[in-house]
């Protein structure tokens, strides 16, 4: 009994994992070592490293990478100084605290097409939209976001969606930050200012560096957003890697450069998992 | 003028009255305890001392300088904190040093500071480390060198032992005795224990419910308490305390003295276990040696419990019948309200 | 320090405008669905409600076949995701062995991996069996996707059994499965409803698969929406009101599971 249950318990999960990881992984390889074109059916033959070399080579690759990274760095640079200006804000009592955390939060929980077409028709259509009505009652033209700032809306809707979800960690973290630790640096001389500088912030370094580990790991591979508002475009100016990889693989059907591209990706997620998974092992126990 | 002067501390959370009227002289170098039961007010006490709260009404002054309206920062005090509250990314020398340099001391002067204080607690070692990597009395040092280091008018304490287990507890508090005899700085310091407050301090303020029931040195609180609550407050075993009707024998061991209601305190060391058929007879109920101490529990008259206490050892057991003898010039007379009526004469 | 705790007003209208303007967009979008198509485009803040659009959402694209979807798929797979994983968690949590703790990484790990990694492989597996825009085939990546959540935080839920317990249960003669029906279940009943909410939540805004997989058979509610990307003539008030059905009862079930959220989307790396 004492090896057999445990085993035969866990079973279950960990074969249907591994085959989850496996078998898309294995195939992925294949493919991207293959020609492979979905309107080609037959054509099989082994290319080598030629699918790899083609998707780099793609016009559209090296402007979605680096758009990739913009998108990232600007929704986690955004959420994460927010955040904690938020938490700190919302972390002491008043009137209608929970209330307003409750407000905070809902962002999070929206579908992401749904978010996306709130803010591309809703919020940002140039003549409809909240925020165009809002430019003409101050008299400006209204911007057309879509068009003329492609990344920077999907950023925003990001932003937006991604904001309770640092706000709220940040707020759990606040929360085992030790009063009396406040009290002595004030009986040091402390101002309110250094108490954020020299223990608030040390405090908050921990859960700053998971929001940012987990947002990367999510926020490379926004997909949804991206289908349902621009497209990628106008042209490539709102296209990621994952968008680019789509793209290839169910708008050109070329699996075979697809999934050259997919291995990209995936070696670029693994990178942040490791040192989310270290971080997350420390806590374990 | 008392070197720190409180003149009627009122202190109010929202409806509730914590500190009822509080007026206390402190001279320099002093060590005071604020010692009472809990919920009597002494960290808030404290606390508005430090000016971590504000008082409610009434002024506190130091060193001639009124501080009521004055941030904690600038009131030049230090507190050591019951969970020493050290800051947790920093090392051992830059908790220390913190307050220097936030009030901008020039470097070397603040590493010869720290490294001094360091020295005098045994800290040197550890200057590198983390609060983290040490163990609570290393802890609770850091925390007191923090305070040191500042070489504040006054060292606040507030129940710095409590956390700590009872072996180190002694230990510790043989050098702070130590360290206020070396330093002579004037010290307030807070705690439920009356043995800390006994043998530390130079005074002993008891406080219950928010308000001062007695000053003065712990010999004096001992054998002259100003009412019942501070006469078995004080002592441990606590002082055996009868109604005057109680014991009829007693009218006899009084005579005179005995209020007509009210109550009769006498402590165990004045209470000896005889031999059955002298003094009071009695029936032993407990026994504890405690090696150095014997402690007789046993019960007289209609009911009534009695503690003695004496130095040899005993083989009485439970059920044996004896005899108790109280010496008359021990004993002390509280009124129906429990103050104290006439003081006893007996020194040591 | 002060003279008395000043009210914090500064702190409460700056929270409080905060708040509404960040979700004021929830908002608009809320009042959008009860509007007709030419008060959506009017745009007032004060109308008088009506029910036509959720009406007319119905008949032109069929939203409950879509919501149906959504719920199957949310369900079925957290249904059988618990299922799978609770053994799992259990035996990590009670079985504990040196193992267990490079397993539950791994285990997380497959969780990192980013969807479009698989996107190729699981479409054309998709397309080979024919299951391409079937539920089957959405039920079973909801599934995979969330069952590293699910271990994860049934067994923080496992792991918070005092062990005094156990040892009291066993003592009183209880074997392995009394332990669990009469100890283990009752005590850890909300950990485990808290990780089945979440991952229904999880599943239910679930896009990418939904938005590669299926089509007007098996589509999920996050597709039907996708539909309004670029749609012909006036479509606001309808987008809103698919919308809003589509999204409140999660936000609902948010409010009540924000702490484990918290626990579950950080893998407990903070607490």
């Amino acid at each position: 009994m004492s090896r057999f249950l445990p085993r035969a318990l866990m079973a279950p999960a960990v074969v249907t994992l591994f085959a989850w990881m496996i078998v898309p992984l294995v195939m992925t390889i294949y493919f991207s070592l293959i020609h492979y074109n979905l309107n080609q059916p037959g054509e099989h033959g082994f290319v080598g490293l030629e699918n790899f070399r083609y998707f780099i080579t793609d016009p559209d690759f090296w402007p979605s990478v680096l758009q990739t990274l913009e998108l990232l760095g600007w929704v986690i640079v955004i959420t994460v100084v927010m955040g904690v200006g938020l938490a700190l804000l919302i972390n002491e009592p008043f009137p209608g605290q929970g209330i307003v955390r409750v407000l905070l939060i809902s962002p999070f929980f929206v579908m992401p097409t749904v978010n996306a077409l709130l803010w591309k028709h809703m919020m940002m259509n140039p003549i409809y939209g909240v925020l165009g009505r809002v430019w003409t009652f101050f008299g400006a033209t209204p911007v057309d976001w879509m068009t003329d700032w492609p990344l920077l809306s999907v950023i925003i809707i990001l932003a937006w969606q991604w904001l309770p979800f640092a706000c709220l960690i940040f707020i759990t973290s606040l929360q085992s930050l030790d009063r009396e630790q406040m009290e002595a640096a004030r009986m040091d001389g402390a101002t309110k200012l250094h108490q954020f500088w020299y223990l608030t912030l040390p405090h908050l370094g921990r859960s700053i560096a998971v929001v940012v580990m987990i947002e990367m790991i999510f926020l490379m591979s926004v997909f949804a957003e991206i289908f349902t508002t621009t497209s990628g475009g106008p042209g490539n100016a709102s296209t990621n890697l994952a968008f680019l990889i789509y793209k290839q693989a169910l708008m050109s059907f070329d699996v075979g450069v697809a999934s050259a591209g997919a291995l990209f990706a995936v070696v670029l997620a693994n990178i942040a998992a490791v040192f989310l998974i270290r971080m997350v092992g420390k806590n374990l126990d | 003028m008392a070197f720190l002067e409180l003149k009627n501390i009122v202190k109010e959370f929202g409806p509730v009255r914590t500190i009822k009227g509080i007026d206390l002289q402190i001279e320099k170098r002093e060590f005071i305890v604020f010692v009472g039961p809990s919920g009597c007010g002494k960290s808030t006490l404290l606390r508005l001392i430090a000016g971590l709260e504000s008082v409610t009404a009434g002024t506190i002054s130091l060193d001639g300088r009124d501080i009521t309206e004055v941030p904690s920062s600038k009131r030049d005090l230090a507190m050591v904190f019951q969970s020493y509250a050290l800051y947790p990314h920093m090392t051992v020398f830059d908790n220390m040093s913190f307050a220097l340099k936030l009030a901008k001391v020039d470097v070397a002067v603040r590493k010869e500071k720290v490294e001094r204080a360091a020295k005098i607690l045994n800290l040197t070692q550890y200057l590198q480390r983390t609060p983290k990597e040490l163990s609570g009395g290393q802890r609770q040092r850091v925390a007191i060198g923090r305070a040191i280091v500042r070489a504040p008018k006054v060292f606040l304490f507030d129940e710095p032992l409590s956390n700590l287990d009872a072996a180190l507890r002694g230990q510790t508090r043989v050098e702070i005795a130590n360290l206020h005899r070396d330093l002579g700085a004037t010290t307030i310091y807070v705690t439920h224990d009356q043995i800390e407050a006994m043998t530390l301090a130079d005074r002993v303020v008891v406080l219950r419910d928010g308000l001062i029931e007695q000053v003065g040195s712990p010999l004096e609180l001992y054998d002259r308490p100003a009412n019942q609550f501070v006469a078995q407050f004080i002592g441990t075993p606590q002082m055996n305390v009868l109604a005057a009707a109680a014991l009829p024998e007693l009218t006899r061991i009084a005579g005179a003295r005995l209020p007509a209601d009210g109550s009769v305190g006498v402590r165990p060391e004045y209470v000896r276990v005889v031999a059955a058929g002298q003094g009071i007879p009695a029936k032993v109920e407990l026994v504890e040696s405690l090696g150095s101490d014997t402690l007789i529990h046993s019960r007289v008259g209609a009911n009534v419990p009695l503690v003695s206490r004496q130095s040899e050892r005993t083989t009485l057991k439970l059920g044996d019948a004896v005899g108790v003898e109280i010496d008359p010039s021990a004993l002390l007379f509280f009124d129906s309200q429990g103050r104290a009526l006439r003081e006893m004469q007996r020194a040591a | 320090m002060k003279k008395k705790a000043p009210f914090p007003l500064v702190r409460t209208i700056a929270s409080w405008f905060i708040a509404l303007l960040l979700f004021f967009p929830l908002f608009w979008l809320g009042i959008t669905a009860f509007k007709t198509e030419g008060q959506a485009i009017a745009g007032h803040l004060f109308f008088s409600p009506t029910l036509a659009s959720f009406v007319e959402v119905q008949a032109r694209s069929d939203y409950l076949h879509y919501a149906f979807n959504s719920l199957i798929t949310s369900v079925v797979s957290t249904v059988l995701g618990l299922l799978i994983a609770a053994p799992a968690a259990y035996s990590m949590a009670f079985f504990r062995t040196k193992k267990t703790r490079d397993i539950l990484m791994w285990m997380l790990s497959t969780k990192m991996m980013p969807a479009v990694g698989a996107l190729v492989p699981i479409y054309v597996m998709a397309q080979t069996t024919g299951m391409l825009d079937s539920l089957p085939a959405l039920i079973i990546v909801f599934t995979l996707s969330n069952l590293p959540i699910m271990v994860w935080m049934l067994y923080s839920a496992f792991k918070e059994v005092p062990n005094d317990i156990l040892e009291a249960v066993r003592l009183d003669g209880a074997t392995v499965w009394d332990e669990f029906r009469h100890a283990i279940l009752p005590l850890t009943m909300g950990g485990i409803a808290s990780t089945g909410l979440l991952c229904l939540v999880l599943a239910w805004n679930e896009a990418f698969w939904s938005l590669n997989l299926t089509s007007a058979n098996a589509g999920t509610l996050a597709a039907l929406i996708a539909q309004y990307s670029s749609p012909e003539g006036l479509f606001w008030a309808k987008l809103s009101a698919a919308s809003l059905l589509a999204i409140a009862p999660i936000i609902v079930f948010g409010w009540f599971s924000q702490k484990q959220l918290v626990q579950g989307l950080t893998f407990g790396a903070v607490k």
